[in-house]
């Protein structure tokens, strides 16, 4: 009996919350208090896989009673129990910030009733998928936590947000497809849907029936983590959703994609068979995403586009198919979700207190709430990597993969690497002059709300907080600064922006565990081992000429 | 292992129709189309199941390779649970696309739009750095202690650049005052004309 054996609860608890709060639909007090609780029960119980896999091991739990290769598994290692703990991290930041905007506006702008049960549904997707040892499973995995998204997406219905979820229902659905033609191809080829058993199976087969599923995944994979060619479907759907969705999204989705792709790049296809046209796509990814965050005057559509920039940065770390370059990879996956999302709910706050996310109307933001603008600017230049944060560790650690394998492609992607780090310094720091530093005065369009007198406080009346319909005259100027920036959702913010910092000042501990990930993956050995028996005969890995 | 050739053919052929539909701008048609490309899908998955066989009910007499092969068909059955459901979702977007735009397509992006008009130049990004960055103005001291730089006194007027505006000579300083927004001058007058 292992506390490993405990990691289906990971999917089963949220799944169970999503019920209980669904109940709960007319008890908003109790369904925050439900879903609150039954996330931090399952971000603790993940704390404790990851404890338990810290220092090696495999894990899998047969579900069902089925005996490995036919029965569904769940495999816990270090590279999923990281993934589990740090999205659970951000979710639960997330859920309070959601439940502090759904208090603060008296639910009026969404019908955050819906919200609770989706958003739980949403994250027992994800846990499902980053545990999941079945190909089929993965697939089921994704669908959960899609079908929440959509919902998430258009929640209360606006024009806005109906249109941007036409285009991210129908993206996800072909893409969905795509990958259910390849499960249905890879069950014809090899008779498993197990992703230890094809890990074997697949190396028996010839190679360019090889390629072809292989390069059907990583198409399904690329649409959902918005690698270059497959990613124009993201900045167009992100920005509309309500902020906290938005953050949670940019947070795990994407990298759920990123995810499955190092699955399939290390255990289902090892070897470099497709690392050259996967370090292209990585390249074009970063510099197509920054230069197109450079042209956005809306915050949140910039910070869309920088998202797809750092997809980049992770698939140059797996398409090196080396220990160094996958480990950064790890490293670099979990501090980008902590990031993006605190960069997000930011986003989300400036809305609220500066009237607006467009750029040309804000000003003046660091003198109104100079926490605003700490909380803004760490996690900003920890985007763009500048030392000491772990964007800059992360990101040094794959330039140093990137030279140690010496190719002129390698340099070329070290070198893109440099540029779009130093592009996203220009992009946040345009955020910074101008909705920070100037004064309100010289935007083109200031906000009102931006000019109007701090001790006044009729004038502080927010666009947003407005409708709801609750200013009544007798409220003081303190109070009604407490309703633009309440403080749950500055907390929270405050929380994973402290996260942010820690997986700095915990940075070495945390690359050595994500050398040791890389490692396993690597290996293989210890994945196959654990689901299938460990008397398994593991196939060498093709031989690496990407490396020396 | 012999092929159901009439299958593939009905599959081949739904694939390609719900790839034209979702081509398509109007929603209805690319809702048909989604639901055509789930149902090849299951039709393919189906395929790899292999010929048909008897039900996988487990009987004694029965030898292994006389089954059916029960997995695709699980699987197959929680697809169209799957596509049932985005169906569902669909159908309730075109909907609500309909009660508010009362258009049965997909609508452009205004930010999109926005963005792809916006001119390269910026007016804060790119405007040329005026002379005087600093917002504490010093007296420039030259070497012999004395005052050199080229602000000009008030006292002077007859140092101070001239431009003619509007039929009269005026200080330059004053008529860049003026062309400021917000001041009456750039107001365009009741007759339309600028001066």
């Amino acid at each position: 009996m292992n506390i490993a054996s405990l990691a289906p609860l990971a999917v089963v608890l949220p799944i169970l919350g999503a019920a209980l709060t669904f109940l709960l639909i007319r008890h908003s007090r109790a369904q925050r208090a439900v879903s609150i609780a039954l996330l931090s029960v399952t971000l603790l119980l993940e704390c404790f896989l990851l404890a338990s896999v810290w220092d090696g091991g495999t894990f899998a739990v047969t579900l069902g009673g089925w005996i490995p290769p036919f029965g569904i598994v769940m495999v816990v290692d270090q590279f999923s129990s990281l993934m589990l703990v740090v999205s659970s991290a951000v979710s639960l930041a997330v859920l309070v910030y959601a439940t502090g905007q759904g208090m603060a506006d008296g639910d009026h702008d969404a019908p955050v009733s819906i919200f609770h049960p989706t958003y739980l549904i949403l994250v027992a997707g994800v846990s499902n998928a980053f545990l999941s040892g079945d190909l089929f499973n993965l697939y089921v995995g994704f669908e959960i936590l899609l079908t929440a998204s959509y919902v998430l997406m258009t929640l209360g219905g606006t024009g806005p947000r109906i249109r941007a979820g036409v285009t991210y229902v129908v993206v996800s659905v072909v893409s969905s497809v795509l990958f259910l033609i390849s499960i249905a191809m890879i069950y014809g080829a090899t008779g498993t849907v197990n992703m230890a058993d094809l890990a074997i199976k697949l190396g028996e087969l010839d190679q360019g029936t090889q390629t072809l599923l292989h390069v059907m995944l990583l198409v399904a994979f690329g649409i959902k983590a918005a690698v270059f060619p497959l990613s124009f479907w993201l900045p167009d759907s992100y920005p509309t959703a309500p902020a906290p969705v938005t953050a949670v999204f940019a947070g795990l989705l994407t990298k759920v994609g990123v995810y499955a792709i190092v699955r399939t790049e290390t255990l289902l296809f090892p070897g470099d068979s497709l690392n050259t046209p996967l370090m292209v796509a990585a390249l074009l990814t970063m510099v197509v995403g920054i230069l197109g965050a450079l042209a956005q005057s809306d915050i949140k559509r910039l910070l869309s586009f920088t998202l797809v920039s750092h997809i980049g940065y992770m698939v140059f770390g797996l398409a090196m198919s080396s220990k160094a370059g996958l480990g950064a990879a790890v490293f670099y996956v979990a501090h980008h979700i902590t990031i993006q999302t605190s960069l997000f709910l930011v986003t989300g706050l400036i809305e609220r207190r500066g009237g607006s996310s467009s750029v040309d109307r804000l000003g003046g933001l660091a003198k109104l709430s100079p926490l605003l603008a700490l909380l803004f600017f760490i996690p900003g230049m920890n985007l763009a990597g500048i030392p000491p944060f772990s964007g800059f560790l992360g990101k040094v650690g794959l330039l140093q993969a990137g030279v140690e394998l010496g190719t002129p492609l390698a340099y070329a992607l070290v070198i893109g690497g440099v540029v779009t780090s130093l592009l996203t310094l220009l992009a946040v720091a345009r955020v910074w002059n101008r909705a920070f530093w100037r004064r309100p005065t010289d935007a083109e369009h200031p906000d009102p709300v931006l000019l109007a007198d701090p001790e006044d406080p009729e004038a502080l009346q927010p666009a947003g907080a407005g409708r709801t319909g609750m200013m009544v005259s007798n409220r003081t100027g303190t109070a009604r600064r407490a309703m633009l920036m309440p403080r749950t959702m500055v907390g929270s913010t405050l929380g994973l922006v402290v996260l942010g910092v820690a997986l700095t000042v915990f940075a070495g501990p945390l690359f050595e565990l994500s050398d040791r990930a890389a490692q396993d993956m690597l290996d293989r050995a210890p994945y196959i081992q654990a689901v299938l028996g460990d008397d398994t005969v593991v196939p060498p890995a093709p031989a690496l000429g990407g490396g020396k | 292992m012999s092929v159901n050739l009439t299958l593939l053919i009905i599959m081949g052929a739904l694939y390609a129709c719900g790839i034209y539909l979702i081509l398509e701008r109007s929603l209805t048609r690319v809702l048909l189309g989604l639901m055509l490309l789930a149902n090849a899908t299951n039709l393919l998955i189906l395929a790899t199941g292999g010929y048909a066989g008897l039900a996988p009910l487990y009987s004694k007499d029965t030898a292994a390779g006389d089954y059916n092969d029960p997995l695709p068909q699980a699987l197959i059955l929680t697809s169209i649970v799957i596509s049932f459901a985005v169906t569902a979702f669909m159908l309730g977007i075109i909907y609500r696309t309909w009660v508010l735009a009362r258009r049965d397509e997909i609508q452009d992006d205004v930010e999109d739009l926005r963005v792809a008009e916006t001119p390269s130049f910026d007016a804060e990004d790119d405007a040329e750095i005026p002379i005087e960055t600093s917002e504490f103005p010093l007296t420039m001291v030259g070497t012999d202690g004395g005052d050199v730089s080229d602000h000009g006194s008030p006292g002077d007027p007859a140092d101070r650049a001239k431009v003619v505006a509007g039929g009269k000579e005026m200080p330059a300083e004053d008529a860049a005052a003026e062309e400021k927004p917000g001041s009456q001058n750039v107001a365009p007058t009741p007759e339309g004309d600028a001066k």
